[in-house]
């Protein structure tokens, strides 16, 4: 197998993660664009522990999976806490943050 | 090249690749065009059952088992469940993306375009030899529990803080 | 490990007791503060106060071992009393040579990981015990002032708690022995000066300023870790090889003078450090931060934001001075990062004071001010002077902020406006009047005062270093420092008495100040100070009073040591006492000695025989010695050799003439405008134009915010956009209507987004981090997510292109 096919794959599915972050408004899609982007990364450190033959990279790439995990939880939970107060999860609706 | 076929790439995983391959980008293609909030759910666990299958395909069986549990098992479900929590509709909607969502057209191409010339200009013609056998839990455990071991620890703080902060901001009080 | 002829002792070997002590302090007034009879105050101070006497300890035996290296024989080795008799016999004459002190290093392993030991430890040398010392000492006075001044608060165990948990911290740090322990104590001061900037939470302007104070301290705290990064990676490698690790400060300074390491790493490590000490030590763009801590309780101001906290960015640029020295090239230069960052500090904030109402921002300006001299001393390579004024500084600052307490708790009402409510205090609070005014010689150099000797050193080195135009900034700086005390003692003290001081009673002036959790200290007023027989009729009469004993106490102690601080050091009376204690040499030390570390004599030959030195090293060509020429094969340098300016009272003339200057002109215009009304200078802002627009300017803060966000964009971004817009209507137009709605849409994100939010964005973001560096970031956000990401991601494209095409 050539190396080349996961990266591409990856660098593919990290670019699409980047389009859904920045096109999607509604707050639950731009957090699965990011499981996107994170599942990308993980393709890629797979690849390189195959390279190299070492643990390493799986264990990395558990840790990534464990973090992500806690992003989703959190994040859902923000969600879900925005909706609550604003009845929608629109993020150009958001712009308590401008300065 | 016919060399390097015939002793390291083996032809029915690559064909195996490439399919899975195909049905992951069009899968995420769908996740961030679609206009159903639960279709594209649904999509995305097809791409994400895809990364197991690539996991198995590089002998990461473990990474792969770990991929299923957590991904389609938990954090698939806490998805729905925020759709479900936060749309009353479930059906087609018109106003899923922004307004200048075609900024993100450019950024990703040109971000893809980066990405795959990097790589080809690196690694090309490179082959990633197949293992013997899978690597081993051992291995991996043996890993977590000597160089990472701090990382562990502050990981299971992570996971930790997350719980108790999701709770804390999703509670109703 | 001892060298055979240093004497050590229990203290200095077991100074990391110091921070332990507070830590587990803390732990127990968290825990069962509430229930002791003082309210857990109690554990506080005696907490403190073990720690002070370990200090105090630690610094006799440490004063026995220098002396015992420096080869004075009449030391008694060991013991208290035996180095006592040493320390004033032998100091003065105490050898010359190039004898180091071995700092009395332990280290524990914290943690590892990946290979790699994460140690906790004790670094003990001059400058961490004079920061002991120092700490305790200032923490055990503000303590016992704290039991009386916010008695009767409804945080009172937690206000003490945390005070307490601030010393362990600073102390933490200061005793480190790597960076990630000083990264540890770093951040555990800034935990606790948030908490203590917002104890009168319940105001909200109160827990704006601890928020404020929390997240610009922490903008350069991301200079810190990616610093402490930085001079990881480099010094790593070096440092293993000879016995130590890149995170070591023994290690890290070893490595920066070896002549092995990379110019381009030092510099980029300093940089990222300094602007850690920007951050912390509230230097130029991050300076407003401080002012606004003033929001905390007095005595929080007086021993985080004056005396101790705020100069642990000093410290850090102190301790780990060898990445400085070589990576700003600071002896081959007349201008560097830290004397350009210095400078501007010491004339921004000195000025800023002239027009503070609030008695605790002139002092807190006036703090800012003091910490750029620090920071001027350390960049133009005065090393000793700068961390002498530490030392000194502590003790004035400390006096005068513990004294515009004590004018509030007992002279104004709770009001610390200077116009408003007070005047003519002098006759009726005698002693803080007293050592306000001996503190404020002090601050201000008059001769004789502690500031004088430390303050005049930094000077002087400036312009022995070739820092001629630094010197001429901290002249200026030099008349402006008494001009702006002068008005402010004035408007305390003397004149007709205002509002309060007069004896008014203005309730909201009493709440706007202190809020809800002040009201409920009133309530609790009487009952308060009923044993306290000057004090009983508190509640029945507003007027001004002299504050009770355990108010005074540590003023008058803190006073004296104003004075008296500054003879340790004093050039002008032959005494350099400081320097043989504090100052490490910069000689190079062999290596195999594995705990060497030179400390001690050699700059004091500096002062008395520069000449000889000058003709030994400084003549031929390029000068030799540690920081000059790389150390000898198997030996290492832990410090550059620095050369001090010779003292001489014609050169400290200038600096004298413009404080007596200062004072005086500043005296004039003050009774001019606030006391009679027929002298010219009265009603000067109102009639004067330029006066007035000075004035004007001065109070709007150099209108930085108006001008970043105004000026800057209207200048720059507006032919910007309108070039752009014109470019869209009459090029870009054209091209669009013929490519369709696709290629208009990218023509005006191009505009909406390029020129308005990037330009835009940038442009307010800079202003704002000089103004609000707490919110600098905010005017570059829209507020929409989904274009941040878009000008992340971007930007990170774009940026991974360059770096692709350089590499090319």
């Amino acid at each position: 197998m050539y190396a080349v096919n996961f990266l591409i794959l990856a660098a593919v599915l990290f670019s699409t993660g980047v389009f859904g972050v920045i096109a999607r408004r509604n707050a639950v899609m731009v957090l699965m664009s990011i499981e996107l982007i994170l599942n990308s990364v993980n393709l890629n450190l797979i690849a390189f522990a195959m390279m190299n033959n070492s643990p390493e990279g799986h264990v990395f790439a558990l840790y990534v999976i464990a973090v992500a995990a806690a992003e989703v939880g959190v994040g859902l939970a923000m969600v879900l806490m925005i909706y609550r107060n604003r009845r929608s999860i629109a993020l150009d609706e958001l712009s308590v943050m401008r300065g | 090249m016919s060399s390097m076929l015939g002793a390291d790439v083996n032809v029915a995983q690559n064909v195996g690749f490439y399919i899975v391959a195909a049905i992951m980008v069009f899968g995420a293609l769908r996740v961030v065009s679609g206009r159903n909030v639960v279709h594209a759910a649904l999509w995305l666990v097809v791409v994400l059952g895809g990364v197991a299958a690539q996991y198995v395909l590089a002998a990461a069986e473990f990474v792969a088992i770990s991929q299923v549990m957590v991904y389609i098992g938990a954090v698939m479900v806490l998805f729905l469940f925020g759709i479900m929590l936060t749309r009353a509709t479930i059906g087609e909607e018109s106003d899923l993306n922004n307004k200048n969502w075609s900024i993100g057209i450019p950024v990703s191409l040109l971000l893809a375009g980066t990405l795959v010339w990097v790589i080809v200009d690196q690694y090309r013609g490179e082959v990633l030899s197949s293992p013997d056998e899978p690597m081993s839990t051992t291995a991996i455990s043996d890993v977590f529990l000597r160089e990472g071991l701090v990382p562990f620890l502050a990981l299971s703080f992570v996971l930790l803080a997350a719980a108790v902060g999701a709770i804390v901001l999703a509670r109703k009080d | 490990m001892l060298g055979a002829t240093l004497s050590s002792g229990w203290f200095l070997e077991n100074a990391w007791l110091i921070p332990l002590i507070p830590a587990i302090g803390f732990v127990f007034i968290i825990l069962f503060g509430k229930k002791m009879p003082q309210n857990g105050s109690e554990i506080g101070i005696v907490s403190i106060g073990i720690s002070l006497a370990i200090s105090i300890g630690a610094t006799f035996q440490w004063i026995d071992r220098v002396n015992s290296a420096s080869g004075a024989s009449d030391y008694a080795s060991g013991g208290f009393f035996g180095a006592f008799r040493a320390i004033f016999p032998t100091a003065g004459d105490g050898g010359y040579g190039a004898s180091f002190v071995e700092p009395v290093v332990k280290s524990w392993t914290w943690w590892q990981s990946g290979g790699l030991e994460f140690g906790l430890g004790q670094h003990i040398d001059g400058l961490a015990i004079m920061l002991l010392l120092l700490v305790t000492f200032i923490s055990f006075l503000v303590q016992i002032y704290s039991t009386e001044y916010v008695s009767g608060d409804r945080r009172y165990t937690h206000f003490f708690a945390s005070l307490t948990l601030f010393s362990a911290g600073m102390l933490v740090m200061v005793l480190a022995e790597n960076m990630l322990q000083l990264i540890l104590g770093w951040e555990i001061m800034g935990l606790c000066s948030f908490m203590l900037i917002g104890h009168w939470w319940e105001e909200e302007a109160n827990s704006r300023a601890a928020l404020k104070a929390f997240f610009t301290v922490r903008v350069g705290d991301v200079g810190l870790l990616v610093g402490t990064a930085i001079i990881f990676f480099g010094a790593n490698d070096w440092a293993v090889e000879h016995g130590s690790n890149g995170f070591s400060i023994r290690g890290i300074s070893a490595w920066a003078l070896s002549g092995e390491a990379s110019q381009s790493v030092l510099f980029w490590g300093g940089v990222a450090l300094f602007i850690a000490s920007i951050g912390k030590s509230g230097q130029f763009p991050l300076h407003t931060w401080l002012p606004d801590a003033m929001a905390g309780p007095t005595p929080v101001s007086s021993l985080l934001h004056s005396s101790t906290m705020v100069v642990a960015g000093v410290f850090l640029v102190a301790r780990l001075y060898p990445v400085f020295f070589v990576g700003f090239d600071i002896l081959d230069t007349t201008v560097n990062f830290i004397t350009i960052i210095g400078g501007i500090t010491i004339i921004v904030a000195a000025a800023l004071a002239f027009v503070q109402d609030d008695i605790k921002k002139v002092l807190a300006y006036s703090t800012v001010s003091q910490l750029g001299y620090m920071m001027l001393g350390l960049g133009v390579g005065a090393w000793l002077p700068a961390v002498f004024h530490i030392f000194t500084h502590a003790f004035f600052k400390c006096a005068l902020f513990l004294g515009a307490g004590s004018i509030s708790h007992s002279g104004s009402h709770h009001s610390f406006d200077m116009k408003k409510d007070m005047g003519g205090l002098a006759k009726k609070m005698p002693i803080t009047a007293v050592t306000w005014m001996v503190s404020t010689a002090a601050l201000c150099g008059i001769p004789f005062f502690s500031g004088f000797f430390s303050k005049d050193e930094i000077i002087d080195n400036a312009s022995h270093n070739g820092y001629q135009f630094f010197y001429y900034v901290a002249l200026v700086g030099a008349f402006m420092t008494p001009a702006y005390m002068t008005r402010a003692t004035y408007l305390t003290f003397f004149g007709k008495p205002r509002g309060a001081a007069a004896g008014e009673h203005h309730d909201e002036g009493h709440d706007d100040a202190h809020g809800a959790a002040h009201a409920d200290h009133d309530d609790h007023h009487g009952d308060a100070h009923d044993d306290n027989g000057a004090h009983d009729d508190h509640g029945a009469h507003h007027g001004p009073h002299e504050s009770p004993w355990r108010i005074t106490a540590p003023l008058v102690v803190l006073a004296i040591l104003a004075i008296g601080s500054g003879y340790l050091n004093a050039p002008a009376f032959g005494t350099h006492y400081f320097t043989d204690w504090v100052e490490p040499v910069g000689v190079e030390v062999a290596l195999d000695d594995e705990y060497g570390y030179p400390s001690g004599e050699e700059e004091s030959a500096g002062i008395v025989f520069a000449a000889v030195q000058a003709g030994d090293e400084e003549y031929d060509g390029k000068a030799k010695g540690c920081g000059f020429a790389d150390p000898s094969e198997g030996t290492v340098c832990y410090a550059p050799k620095l050369s001090h300016a010779v003292f001489s009272w014609s050169k400290a003339m200038p600096s004298i003439i413009l404080v007596f200057a200062g004072i005086l002109f500043s005296a004039w215009v003050c009774v001019g405008i606030y006391g009679d009304r027929r002298n010219p200078f009265a009603g000067l802002t109102s009639k004067v134009a330029p006066a007035r627009w000075v004035h004007t300017l001065l109070v709007n803060k150099y209108y930085l915010d108006h001008l970043y966000e105004k000026v800057i964009v209207f200048a720059f971004a507006h032919p910007i956009a309108r070039a752009a817009y014109w470019v869209n209507q009459n090029i870009l137009d054209g091209i669009v209507n013929n490519v369709g709605r696709g290629g208009r849409r990218t023509g005006e994100w191009v505009y909406r987004n390029v020129d308005q939010r990037v330009v835009d964005g940038a442009v307010n973001a800079s202003g704002l981090a000089a103004s609000e560096g707490g919110h600098a970031l905010q005017p570059v956000q829209s507020g929409k997510v989904n274009q941040y990401g878009a000008l992340l991601f971007g930007a990170a494209t774009v940026g991974a292109i360059v770096l692709i095409l350089v590499n090319i």
